[in-house]
């Protein structure tokens, strides 16, 4: 543009050569421009890095109800509408014989089967031998299982092997333990050949499986599991009736994805004369929780962050406000060549965006890194959303951006004639 | 008669007090397109005043300033920073070089606002000092620079846009009498060279250099009518 009054072309700074001064005034205090970054560092890296953290972690968690809870449906007894059972006793159980059998032929099933925690009366013994008549210690879980239901609880075995339908159907005196139990009764995995036996308030079952851990059910608990029928013929029926805890229950393990379906046909496939009588649990919703743990954890995290590029604006605005103070003779050598005021305060606005950016950039990175090796540490799927991550170092260019406003316009209204008088 | 070069009518800087302060009180002046002006005068008499006003750094109070014809008074700040970016060329006691810059950044610095294409730019920033004696020291950094070298390139960087004034306050303040001497001589030569010159001092010696000499006390300007010996 032309200027009618002194034919003169206006003073311009170009884009470009805003953004060279910018460069040059950062590069020529190295050291200053990083402290200066610091604030903004931090800032943009905790954003990029909870994000990520929390989008990692639920994805993981995501993973785990995917294969777990995912696959996993519970049938509970809830009892019989009219209750015909003599006074004393319970009701037969809501399954019928063959539970496991008629849920092994629903479509997506991979293994069922019916359990239920066996009701002891308090004092109830547990030894590891019928001589040394030490009782373990620690709380230990007599459960019946069907082999099907062993089979769904997904247990890793030590040593030995898990019920067979034989056992069950001739009512064999025979228990799984879990490690702990076994080390509690004194009982070595590897004496298994010799038939080891629990003995529980004088019963002995010949114990000939122990296991490490399991998938569902048993999962962080000590426990004895004997044969459905055995438990039957010792103990009783179960109390039916969802809330007393002893009630017979189905537990399915289910192909992935088929949980809903199988959830829907299997009370009316194991009790057609009184489908109402087993209470199905269907998995909870993945989506839901994990949007949930995120929620929670997010929100804390996003704080510190803001946190941190409010310091981090801080330092900036700080930092130019010295460096406009330090170089007054700067801007009244500016003025003095033609720059006009907004030329000043485009410069310093230039150099604390640039600062901004580039510790947006930097801590975009480092945030991105943290995330990556966290998650390869763990062994995890880093989950970086582009949505949040690409755009991150802008975040740190609006920092400079705000930041730098004040002290910029401070330093396009310094005087020229002050200026280059405080030589 | 050519068109002066700077026209004073009535020029007058009052700084607002209390109690007001006439650092200069209503002068006429009128500088010509090749002169060599010395402005004597002592500490506090308004010499820096008049550079002001004359550089357009500072606006007056009363009376109208003409450069090349042009009345400033009814400039805006556009154009007065677009005359004092093209017309004017500035050389401070002090140097005002920026100590991370390069000789030739320093010189380029001056052609940062005013359009001219990068590659002018630069052929004009290296003519500069190649005129002011420094075409081998283009990459210097003025720490590595003597005060004589220094000025150089404060010369150079007022030279560069092809100024029709230049203005020098103080010029030789802060160089050895080798330095002065030297500088005072391409100043000469400048001058020489058609470029019109205003050096404020209140060295007798570089007063002696210029061809009319202005004397400022208390605010008022007179001129002396002796020819100068240059």
């Amino acid at each position: 543009m032309r200027s009618s009054a002194t034919g003169l072309p206006s003073p311009r700074l170009s884009a470009r050569d805003a953004t060279a001064e910018a460069v040059a005034g950062i590069v020529q205090r190295p050291g200053r421009a990083v402290l200066t970054m610091l604030g903004t560092v931090l800032g943009v890296g905790a954003f990029v890095g909870v994000l990520g953290l929390t989008a990692t972690g639920a994805g993981q968690i995501s993973h785990q109800f995917t294969v777990l809870e995912d696959t996993t449906v519970t049938v509970e007894d809830n009892g019989p509408a009219n209750n015909v059972a003599p006074p004393g006793t319970n009701p037969a159980i809501g399954f019928p014989a063959d539970a496991d059998a008629i849920a092994d032929h629903i479509n997506g099933v991979a293994a069922a089967g019916v359990w239920w925690p066996v009701f002891l009366p308090d004092g109830t013994s547990f030894t590891g031998s019928l001589a040394l008549s030490a009782s373990s210690s620690q709380t230990v879980n007599l459960l019946a299982a069907s082999p099907g239901a062993v089979r769904a609880m997904g247990l890793s075995m030590v040593a030995g092997s898990p019920l067979s339908t034989y056992e069950n159907d001739t009512t064999q005196h025979v228990a799984l333990i879990d490690m702990s139990t076994a080390a509690a009764l004194g009982i070595s995995p590897a004496r298994l050949p010799s038939h080891p036996a629990v003995f529980v308030n004088g019963i002995a079952y010949t114990v000939i499986g122990v296991y490490r851990s399991a998938q569902r059910v048993v999962t962080d608990e000590s426990a004895i599991l004997i044969p459905e029928n055995t438990a039957l013929a010792d103990y009783g029926n179960p109390a039916p009736g969802i809330g007393n805890q002893d009630e017979a229950q189905m537990v399915v393990a289910t192909r992935i994805g088929a949980a809903q379906a199988v959830a829907r046909q299997i009370a009316a496939a194991e009790l057609p004369s009184d489908p109402s009588r087993l209470v199905v649990t269907s998995p909870p919703n993945p989506q839901k929780l994990q949007s949930e743990v995120t929620g929670d954890l997010a929100g804390l995290f996003l704080i510190l962050a803001l946190i941190s590029l409010l310091i981090g604006a801080v330092g900036i605005a700080n930092t130019t406000l010295v460096a406009v103070l330090e170089r007054t003779q700067e801007i009244g050598l500016r003025r003095a060549v033609g720059a006009r005021p907004r030329h000043i305060a485009a410069q310093f606005l230039a150099e604390s965006t640039a600062l901004g950016t580039l510790g947006g950039l930097i801590g975009t990175c480092i945030g991105v890194g943290v995330v990556v090796i966290f998650a390869a540490a763990k062994d995890w799927t880093a989950i970086l959303n582009p949505a949040y991550t690409l755009p991150a170092p802008l975040i740190g260019s609006v920092v400079g951006l705000l930041a730098g406003t004040y002290p910029a316009l401070r330093a396009a209204r310094t005087s020229p004639l002050a200026a280059l008088r405080n030589a | 008669m050519t068109t002066p070069v700077i026209e004073l009518r009535g020029l007058a800087r009052t700084y607002p007090g209390p109690p007001p302060v006439p650092a200069l009180r209503p002068a006429d002046l009128v500088i010509g397109e090749g002169d060599y002006v010395a402005v004597t005068g002592p500490s506090g008499s308004g010499k820096s005043t008049l550079l002001h006003l004359l550089g357009l750094l500072d606006s007056p109070t009363e009376g109208s300033y003409l450069l090349d014809g042009l009345d400033t008074s009814t400039l805006n700040d556009r154009d007065r920073s677009a005359l004092r970016g093209r017309r004017i060329g500035f050389v401070f006691q002090e140097f005002h070089l920026l100590p991370h810059r390069t000789a030739l950044e320093n010189v380029l610095l001056a052609e940062l606002y005013n359009q001219t294409p990068r590659g002018a730019r630069l052929r004009a920033a290296v003519g500069a000092l190649d005129a002011a004696g420094l075409g081998h020291r283009l990459d210097a950094l003025p720490t590595t620079l003597s005060g004589g070298e220094s000025q150089r390139v404060a010369i150079a960087r007022a030279l560069v846009n092809q100024p029709s004034l230049v203005l020098c306050d103080e010029p030789t303040g802060n160089l050895d009498s080798r330095n002065a001497a030297a500088l005072m001589e391409l100043l000469d030569r400048l001058n020489a060279a058609g470029f019109t010159i205003v050096v404020i001092t209140h060295d007798a010696g570089v007063a002696a250099h210029a061809s009319r000499t202005i004397a400022i006390s208390d605010g008022l300007i007179s001129e002396r009518t002796e020819a100068g010996h240059a």
